[in-house]
């Protein structure tokens, strides 16, 4: 049995929140580099330079790529022989975040109540926390922080097993076009699909934070994500839907068994800066 | 790629009649922020009968929530907003004189037809570029609002702002020409 202190995680969640904020990872950095290349319309040209010319501001200045630094989304994956020991985990990961977005000039989006009062908490607690218990005595962390520009462009839907794939390619395009210019195009969707419900928006999620460059393993849906690519960026949307050629960096599936009688599909829509960024303690 | 026109600030209708959907600018001058919370006080002012905080004839509103400034900054990364959710309350202003909105992402008929009617012009600038966007931001003071935080109704001097027409005066929408002429 290892020991982990809960101020260890607190500490590297601080630090994910503003690195993750400030700097653009390579594959999203080098998707946007191959966008701008492949980039017809000279306004969306324009907008890729921008974009490439933001994250490197971002990164020398210390400052974060875009104003709404997200929601904090955790995922963690615990070994199974670690032993948490001097707080508890949640005000751990909480206290992370807190730090993370004071810290770092981080903008706090978070309201306490969804409907009636929307109360800034002032801190961008709570996050929203995923957590597996994995085999191993190590803990590996992932924040994505999440901006809502492109999260109020998702959707889940419940299809029928009958519906079948060409089903879900409607459902990706149609919630694409009607996504337009929201969610800061060139966007990143990810697709999670089987499962239940709230499975299918998990995998959704996770589909994010998986490399751009990266197919699925099985062919079948690495074919599919393919397609999915081609169809969305054929809507000429756009960059920052002022038409274009690249409407999408990159579709990312995850897919999970699911019962016999249906077929969840969840499109979590994120923006052209993909953050994410992770540590193994 | 033209070249970007640059523009001084205040908007005077005659300046906005010479913009075409589509054109790059360059904004220099001061300019107002305010999203939904500042919108929706502005208004509730004008409901019961009150002055706006400041005079917006042929001034220019900007939608943006910035990050905190770190020290020595006059502000953090201050990319736009979505300003679909400012369209109940913009034609309001547009009466006022407001000649001028930065944001992103389309804007209701209720605003393009306020738009043709007083002779105004919707620029966008680009969503996420906050860090770069930042750099044209000189200075910033709240006027009005102050606990609404980032949301607070603020004066920005800004200096060669990069924006794009994508709604003029006479309602020519780049975000209905660009897309017609990619899709496949």
């Amino acid at each position: 049995m290892r020991t982990i202190e809960a101020n260890q995680i607190t500490e590297a969640i601080a630090q994910l929140a503003i690195k993750a904020n400030y700097y653009l990872n390579a594959d999203v950095y080098n998707a946007l580099v191959n966008g701008r290349e492949r980039e017809e319309s000279p306004i969306g040209k324009e907008i890729f330079d921008i974009l490439i010319k933001n994250a490197n501001i971002a990164k020398e200045e210390e400052v974060a790529i875009c104003q709404d630094t997200g929601m904090a989304v955790v995922f963690m994956e615990i070994g199974q022989d670690v032993h948490i020991v001097g707080g508890n985990l949640e005000e751990a990961v909480n206290a992370g975040v807190a730090k993370g977005y004071f810290e770092g000039y981080l903008r706090k989006s978070v309201v306490d109540e969804p409907l009636f009062n929307r109360i800034n908490t002032k801190d961008n607690t709570p996050a929203i926390l995923h957590v597996s218990i994995v085999p191993g005595d190590k803990i590996k962390i992932v924040l994505a922080p999440k901006g809502f520009g492109s999260e109020n462009m998702s959707a889940l839907k419940m299809f029928k097993p009958s519906d079948g794939v060409q089903a879900v390619k409607k459902f990706v395009v149609d919630t694409v076009v009607n996504a337009g210019s929201n969610p800061c195009p060139p966007m990143v969707i990810g697709i999670g699909i089987g499962g239940t419900m709230e499975k299918a928006a998990l995998l959704a999620k996770k589909a994010l934070i998986r490399p751009l460059n990266v197919r699925n393993a099985h062919p079948k849906y690495a074919a599919l994500e393919q397609e999915l690519l081609e169809l969305v960026n054929n809507t000429g949307i756009g960059p920052q839907g002022l038409g274009g050629r690249i409407t999408t960096l990159a579709v990312n599936i995850e897919w999970f068994p699911t019962h016999i009688a249906g077929m969840p599909v969840a499109i979590n829509i994120n923006c052209h800066a993909t953050r994410h960024a992770e540590i193994e303690l | 790629m033209k070249e970007p026109i640059r523009l001084t600030l205040p908007l005077t209708a005659e300046k906005v009649r010479s913009l075409k959907a589509g054109d790059s600018v360059l904004i220099t001058g001061i300019v107002y922020t305010g999203r939904d919370a500042a919108h929706k006080r502005m208004v509730e002012a004008l409901d019961r009968g009150e002055e706006l905080p400041t005079d917006l004839k042929d001034q220019v509103i900007y939608y943006v929530g910035p990050t905190p400034a770190k020290p020595g900054r006059p502000i953090g990364a201050a990319g736009p907003t979505t300003s679909g959710r400012m369209d109940a309350y913009a034609p309001r202003l547009l009466e006022k004189g407001l000649r001028g909105m930065i944001g992103k992402g389309y804007r209701s008929p209720e605003v393009i037809e306020a738009i043709k009617k007083y002779c105004a012009v919707y620029f966008v600038t680009i969503g996420g570029a906050a860090a770069l966007i930042a750099k044209s931001i000189k200075s910033y003071e709240v006027i009005a609002y102050e606990d609404l935080g980032p949301e607070a109704h603020a004066k920005i001097y800004v200096e060669d702002f990069p924006a794009i027409v994508a709604i003029d005066c006479e309602g020519n929408n780049i975000y209905e020409i660009g897309p017609k002429q990619y899709k496949r």
